[in-house]
């Protein structure tokens, strides 16, 4: 049987759930021994080149790359599991939910006591750049996730415990202590 | 009426517990309560501003901002709804030309929503200015607006088209209809008032007061049933330096208003059972707590206590009982639904926000100001009266054995006679909505938006304790009633605007379920969400009180009992779908920047 394959992305994260999984520390290369990894930051492998069994999804959505990102994730791997706060709940990039996006926008490029040198009150607005979300959703109110990690961020002996039982098909051992939320 | 904060502070004292009283009047006296009397008022009792703001802003009647010369507080509940509320609503909005939530620029008038006020039986009413106007039409509000504007006094608004029974006295002068459609004991007008207090109390113990109550096995009529009995016996043996007896009106249970009728037209009952429990219970002090929506009552409720008092029913050494002392004050809410759960309810009476408290300790050991104390509901010490008067034996007749005596019900919705119905518990629901004139019945709601929602299979099953429990509150929903979208919905608002916030269960999961329902009522829903709605719902029954632990029941019971509404709802094709739209959801950031929004449609 050949090796499972696994993806990885973060969307509306901080790369602390990545960090998280390299903090796995030497056990990284009995993954590698496990697993093959396909599109990730890790590896930095830029698009799907063969079919995923397992999708690990940092960050929740904020902006339309975001949305399109974790679709093409849903489309390509067998199952998806969301990592950390923000994939979960929105996180702290969800704290912008309760402003309306204008009031937010004119913040960050007008009215800011830190914005000096945008004289022109400029907002972006190119084409190039991905379209900002009305808020932050989380991964499971875009796309169907198969499993949540929780904590912020997750402890790496949870993620690698995780990947070792989704593998092995082994149950999931999850003591009191290992199930942080923040 | 006082006429400045000042004067209501020097009438109430400067006791941090009685600061509801001083907030009520306040709100009535100046139609708010600004930053200026927050600041008296705190500085006269001693507290901080924010903790007097923390109370006003609990209650859904006191307000920091002006609410208008002619406050409207029309009700939104689902039989209010039925009977035509939004053609009223907007005929207000339309007259007055603001919104609800508003008031008018001039200051005159302002519209706002309110909980059922306990009128089901005969909607769309309305509270204006602690009065309440029933049985509303278009023509009836354009015409309350024409008279406001006119400066007409209040009573010129009621146009002395006052309801039935003793609702046209000079102290009620109301358009409420007591609507008594049967009789029982409590509502008869056999029992002569203050005849067990003068006849049977100077020759029976408190002990044997009490051995009554035990023996006629009565529970609490509010809706949990806790033996009365027991309750009393707590009470009396709990230590304490004084001994609490509370009647509990805060009705806010949508759907039920027997308590409304029965102090309308029996409150000397109601008197008389207090003062029984307090010769029970060894108290020389009672409280009526009654809700806000029922102020339209405080001179005549005052005026019967007056006449009580006169006859030596209350005050001292009453029928003359050497040391028997008892005397009844009324006590307002100012509109929480959650005060009706007994801890609340003392937290509101002491002047705080009606959180409920951690149980134990319960009331009986530590309730008002820390002392024991009962609170029953006022059908409880009505038919406390009946009790003693004719012995427990005479009382266990009634009802079934283990949910003995009569039931006053509140029937409302779709049906010919809504209105009080005093029946023996061990009535089957098929013969109540005989009784009342109900046909092609789709649904019945028993025991309010907290209790259950039961279809045609179960119409065969009784009223009572060990079945169908019931605080009284019966609504009917007739065929052609949306169940989920003009029900069920309206139920789960209700339960998200009455949270107290104190659990987060409570304050999240009725939002979320409600998310879920109306995601489902838009065609947008798929099978789990279903099997999500019935996990979670699951989670409320760890929130601290009565109120989160049934916030779901709406949706849980409708999904248990009318399964088909919502299959019939549901995506079948789909496995997922959270109803998210990407190009909607770009909308707003790329107007405020300027830019059209463009979208890739990847492989």
């Amino acid at each position: 049987m050949s090796k499972p394959v696994i993806a990885t992305t973060s969307l509306a994260g901080c790369f602390g759930c990545h960090m998280s999984i390299l903090d796995i520390d030497e056990r990284i290369l009995q993954l590698i021994e496990l697993v093959e990894f396909n599109k990730s930051p890790i590896d930095d492998i830029k698009t799907f080149t063969k079919p995923v069994d397992i999708g690990i999804i940092e960050g929740g959505c904020c902006n339309s790359e975001n949305v399109e990102v974790l679709r093409s994730f849903r489309k390509n791997c067998k199952i998806l599991i969301s990592l950390g706060e923000c994939a979960i709940m929105g996180g702290l990039p969800a704290l912008r939910n309760g402003i309306p996006i204008e009031e937010c926008l004119h913040e960050a490029y007008i009215g800011g006591p830190t914005v000096q040198l945008n004289k022109e009150h400029i907002l972006p607005n190119d084409d190039e750049l991905p379209m900002l979300l009305d808020r932050v959703y989380p991964c499971h109110e875009i796309v169907k996730i198969d499993y949540f990690l929780p904590g912020c961020a997750p402890r790496a002996d949870l993620i690698w415990d995780a990947l070792v039982a989704l593998i092995t098909g082994d149950p999931l051992k999850l003591p009191y202590e290992v199930v942080k939320f923040d | 009426m006082e006429k400045s904060v000042k004067q209501i502070i020097e009438k109430y004292g400067t006791a941090q517990t009685r600061l509801m009283d001083i907030l009520i009047d306040t709100q009535e006296l100046l139609g708010f309560i600004g930053k200026e009397s927050v600041n008296e008022i705190a500085l006269a009792l001693k507290m901080s501003q924010v903790d007097v703001e923390q109370t006003i802003t609990f209650y859904h009647f006191l307000s920091t901002e002006p609410r208008g010369k002619y406050t409207i507080y029309l009700n939104n509940s689902a039989v209010a709804i039925m009977y035509g509320q939004k053609a009223i609503k907007e005929t207000f909005e339309k007259e007055v030309g603001i919104k609800f939530g508003q008031v008018s620029e001039d200051g005159l008038i302002g519209l706002f929503d309110t909980a059922c006020i306990g009128m089901n039986d005969q909607e769309p009413a309305a509270i204006i200015n602690n009065r309440v106007f029933t049985k509303l039409t278009p023509y009836r509000a354009r015409e309350i607006v024409r008279y406001m504007r006119e400066g007409k006094d209040m009573d010129e608004l009621i146009h002395e088209s006052f309801g039935d029974g003793k609702n046209h006295l000079p102290s009620l002068r109301s358009m409420v209809s007591s609507n008594i459609r049967r009789k029982g004991m409590i509502l008869s007008d056999k029992y002569i008032y203050g005849s067990v207090t003068k006849n049977i109390l100077p020759g029976i113990l408190p002990e044997a007061v009490i051995a009554e109550i035990k023996h006629s096995n009565i529970r609490g009529r509010g809706g949990a049933g806790f033996p009365t009995g027991l309750k009393w016996e707590f009470c009396r043996r709990a230590k304490g330096e004084k001994h609490y007896v509370i009647c509990n009106a805060d009705e806010g249970e949508p759907g039920t208003f027997k308590d409304r009728v029965i102090l309308t037209e029996k409150p000397e009952l109601v008197f008389e059972g207090m003062a029984i429990a307090g010769y029970a219970i060894g108290g020389d002090e009672g409280i009526l707590y009654l809700r806000y929506e029922y102020r339209y009552m405080k001179e005549y409720l005052e005026d019967v206590l007056m006449i009580m008092r006169k006859n030596n029913l209350l005050g001292e050494n009453i029928a003359g009982i050497d040391g028997f002392n008892f005397d009844i004050r009324i006590q307002y809410g100012a509109g929480a639904y959650v005060c009706g759960e007994e801890s609340a309810l003392l937290e509101s009476l002491e002047g705080k926000r009606g959180e409920p408290r951690d149980k134990p300790p319960f009331p009986v050991e530590k309730g008002y100001l820390n002392q024991p104390t009962i609170i029953n509901n006022v059908e409880t010490f009505a038919t406390a009266v009946r009790i003693v008067e004719n012995g427990g034996e005479w009382f266990t007749q009634f009802g079934t054995e283990d949910s003995t005596g009569t039931k006053i019900l509140s029937i409302s919705g779709d049906c010919m006679f809504p209105g009080v119905y005093e029946v023996n518990w061990g009535f089957n629901v098929e013969d109540m909505l005989d009784m009342v004139g109900a046909y092609n019945v789709q649904a019945v709601q028993v025991g309010g938006p907290s209790g259950t929602l039961i279809g045609p299979d179960e119409f065969h099953r009784t009223l009572g304790y060990s079945d169908l429990s019931t605080g009284g509150s019966m609504i009917i929903f007739s065929k052609q009633r949306n169940l989920l979208a003009d029900v069920v919905l309206n139920f789960m608002e209700f339960f998200i605007d009455e949270s107290c916030g104190s659990c987060s269960t409570c304050r999240n999961m009725p939002e979320v379920m409600k998310n879920k329902l109306v995601k489902i009522i838009s065609g947008k829903g798929v099978k789990s969400d279903l099997t999500d709605l019935k996990s979670w719902g699951k989670v409320l029954l760890a929130s601290r009180c009565g109120l989160g632990q049934t916030a779901g029941n709406p949706i849980i019971s409708s999904l248990k009992n009318f399964h088909h509404l919502y299959d019939e709802l549901i995506q079948k094709d789909k496995e997922f779908d959270q109803g998210f739209d990407l190009e909607s959801s770009v909308q707003r950031a790329c107007k405020y920047v300027n830019r059209v929004p463009k979208f890739h449609h990847h492989e």
